[in-house]
């Protein structure tokens, strides 16, 4: 587009002090007027120490909307100043802008002290009510799952069924996957370092005690976290964008019991299981690598594993399973069930609750760690 | 219809055509939606684009925007040619246009004022103090009140967001706006403030637009043509000549109690 460049200059004219603008003022062309504006500005405050400024935009060949606003604010932003068109359709652009013009917007910004405090405080705040809101959850959930024992029907075990093969069956092969590497990696670290001291046989038992107490459920409970807590935020969000969640209340459908509790029963059910799976995955890893680099057999792995680690390694490790079951759950349908209008608060309780789950899964494993410790197993 | 298809009537030869389709087909797969439509829309006029369920209003409008890929024909935009246009000349075509979608597409992350000026520092790049007042101006133009600019588009209501929606499509003053069912889901009077503003904005901006509506009373207030998508083509007139149209859907469309009592306030 080959067009005129604005142009402006003050004038005196009659004695009073006349901006006369010209060439093209659209909001393509004014990019690098600002320079140009300031000296202008600077040289006619010498002359003529502000005052009424009339416009005159009869050498102006095109204008849009931000033209004409910068015009008009350049000759001092009063709505009223009178501006002199050579078309008909400049003066009707003038006419709309001025209706509309606004008081230049935003005050100065408060100091980033005062903000980082507000923020801090706010943050805060909003921690004790989402910590007490979901406490709230908690117990609803807990009066509808009494409930439900009482009626048994309430269950839905159709829907728990079909939780469980997402959360439970499809899980199996990455839950599998990664604990056996673990093992693979465990081994051959323990191998590494305890042959420094000659005890390299004992990495039978670094692994064994380590997958069992920790890590088989601990990876376990961080994957189905990733993986299902997720999904069940983004299922239950979506469906609260789409007011599905309010059609259910309104047909007397209550979602704690529909949606809520079939998945806190499969997770529940299905954590266990998979921790189990993870246990001997990882072992199995641990094997491999015992046979790879300390020329053991299965059966010698096993044998040494059966007569060193004792039966409690693994309890500890599985009654913990459940426990972040319901943790995942509860927060994953919790942040889902906190979403509202927008897909955009789908996205970030999606990841709140991740990250949520994740955080009180460690947390509560070193609470169990303690009891464990004061019940000396 | 003329046996070549399109425009019926033609009547004002000699004005500039800032919308030219010709021969364009439309398909997914196998299902022809459009075929050999041809349209011309006039610099300064209000097209209001009707049709029944499934005969691709939308399909319609996106294919001109260029978000559906056109299997054939052509389609020239304020004179260019969108088939070969690419890079730097189409996002100088972009800026010239503007497009409002049905539910606003407002960017969620962002504050209606910042949506507003998003064209504006990605085209014209002009510095923050004047893109903020801008964007009040196209605020207060569109209607909005004054506070509207701060918030998130998850905070204004469904009519709230459809300004704020317009106001963005505004932003860089194009020659040529794409309206998709701007009034659905607004209140009678939010629909006829609305009409009034885009009949307003036209006159001050000399606007060109095309508006996908099923609204009659928008048809009547703002459009001087209307174009009837009817057997996978399109047919042109003004109100008077599609009411004496002989079409099955037409007749019903413009004669049914709906139509006529939208036209008999006229």
């Amino acid at each position: 587009m080959a067009e005129a460049d604005p142009t402006l200059r003050y004038v005196e004219r009659g004695g009073a002090s006349v901006l006369e603008v010209g060439g093209t003022w659209t909001v393509f062309s004014m990019k690098d007027l600002r320079p140009q504006v300031q000296k202008v500005r600077r040289s006619a405050q010498g002359r003529t120490g502000g005052g009424a400024v009339v416009v005159d935009a009869k050498k102006v060949e095109r204008l849009d909307t931000a033209g004409a606003l910068e015009i008009l604010q350049l000759a001092g932003g009063d709505p009223d100043t009178r501006v002199e068109t050579a078309e008909e359709r400049h003066a009707d652009l003038f006419k709309v802008v001025r209706e509309n013009m606004q008081a230049p917007p935003r005050p100065a910004r408060v100091d980033w002290f005062t903000n980082l405090l507000e923020e801090i405080g706010r943050d805060l705040i909003g921690l004790g009510h989402h910590t007490r809101a979901l406490c709230a959850f908690l117990g609803e959930v807990v009066v509808v799952f009494l409930r439900a024992c009482v009626q048994p029907r309430r269950f839905r075990i159709g829907a728990v069924v079909q939780q469980m093969l997402e959360v439970w069956i499809k899980a199996l092969i990455i839950v599998g996957v990664l604990t056996f590497l673990i093992g693979v990696v465990i081994a051959y670290q323990g191998v590494q370092q305890l042959r420094q001291f000659g005890a390299e046989t004992f990495t039978v038992e670094a692994v064994g005690i380590g997958m069992f107490r920790e890590l088989g459920v601990l990876l376990t409970a961080i994957i189905v976290a990733g993986r299902s807590g997720s999904a069940f935020t983004a299922q239950i969000g979506t469906m609260q964008v789409n007011q599905e969640v309010d059609a259910m209340r309104t047909i007397g459908l209550d979602p704690i019991e529909w949606l809520v509790l079939p998945r806190i029963l499969a997770l529940v059910i299905s954590m266990p299981l998979l921790a189990f799976w993870g246990n001997m995955t990882g072992l199995l890893g641990g094997a491999v690598a015992c046979i790879v680099y300390l020329d053991f057999t299965l059966v010698q792995f096993f044998d040494r594993l059966r007569d060193t680690v004792g039966i409690w390694h693994f309890y500890t490790g599985m009654i913990k399973a459940p426990v972040f079951g319901i943790v995942i759950a509860a927060i994953g349908c919790f942040e889902g069930l906190r979403v509202r209008g927008s897909a955009e608060s789908v996205g970030q309780l999606t990841t709140r609750s991740v990250v949520e789950s994740i955080f009180c899964v460690i947390v509560l494993d070193a609470v169990f760690s303690v009891i464990f410790l004061l019940a000396k197993v | 219809m003329s046996a070549e298809g399109g425009q019926i009537v033609d009547h004002r030869d000699g004005r500039e055509v800032v919308l030219k389709l010709r021969d364009v087909r439309t398909q997914f797969g196998d299902h022809v939606i459009h075929d050999r439509l041809d349209l011309d829309v006039f610099r300064g006029e209000v097209v209001g684009l009707v049709g029944g369920s499934g005969t691709g209003k939308s399909v319609l409008l996106r294919t001109i925007i260029g978000l559906n890929p056109l299997r054939h024909g052509r389609i020239d935009m304020l004179g260019i040619d969108t088939r070969g246009v690419s890079g730097r000349a189409e996002q100088a075509l972009q800026a010239r246009t503007g497009v409002q979608f049905q539910d606003g597409a407002l960017f969620s992350s962002l504050t209606v004022a910042d949506n507003i000026i998003v064209p504006i520092r990605e085209h014209a790049g002009l510095d923050e103090p004047l893109m903020q007042s801008i964007a009040a101006l196209k605020i207060a133009m569109t209607g909005l009140p004054p506070d509207a600019g701060d918030k998130k588009p998850s905070e204004l209501s469904g009519g709230m967001r459809k300004r704020a929606s317009l106001a963005r499509a505004l932003a860089l003053d194009p020659e040529l706006l794409f309206l998709d069912e701007p009034t659905a889901g607004l209140d009678p009077i939010g629909a006829a403030h609305y009409d009034a503003l885009i009949g307003q904005l036209r006159q001050s901006l000399g606007l060109t637009v095309l508006m996908v509506t099923h609204d009659l009373d928008s048809l009547n207030a703002v459009c001087d043509r209307i174009a009837v998508l009817l057997d996978k083509r399109v047919v042109v007139g003004t109100m008077e000549e599609m009411l004496a149209y002989d079409h099955p859907w037409v007749r019903e469309y413009f004669h049914g109690p709906r139509g006529r009592a939208a036209i008999r306030q006229e």
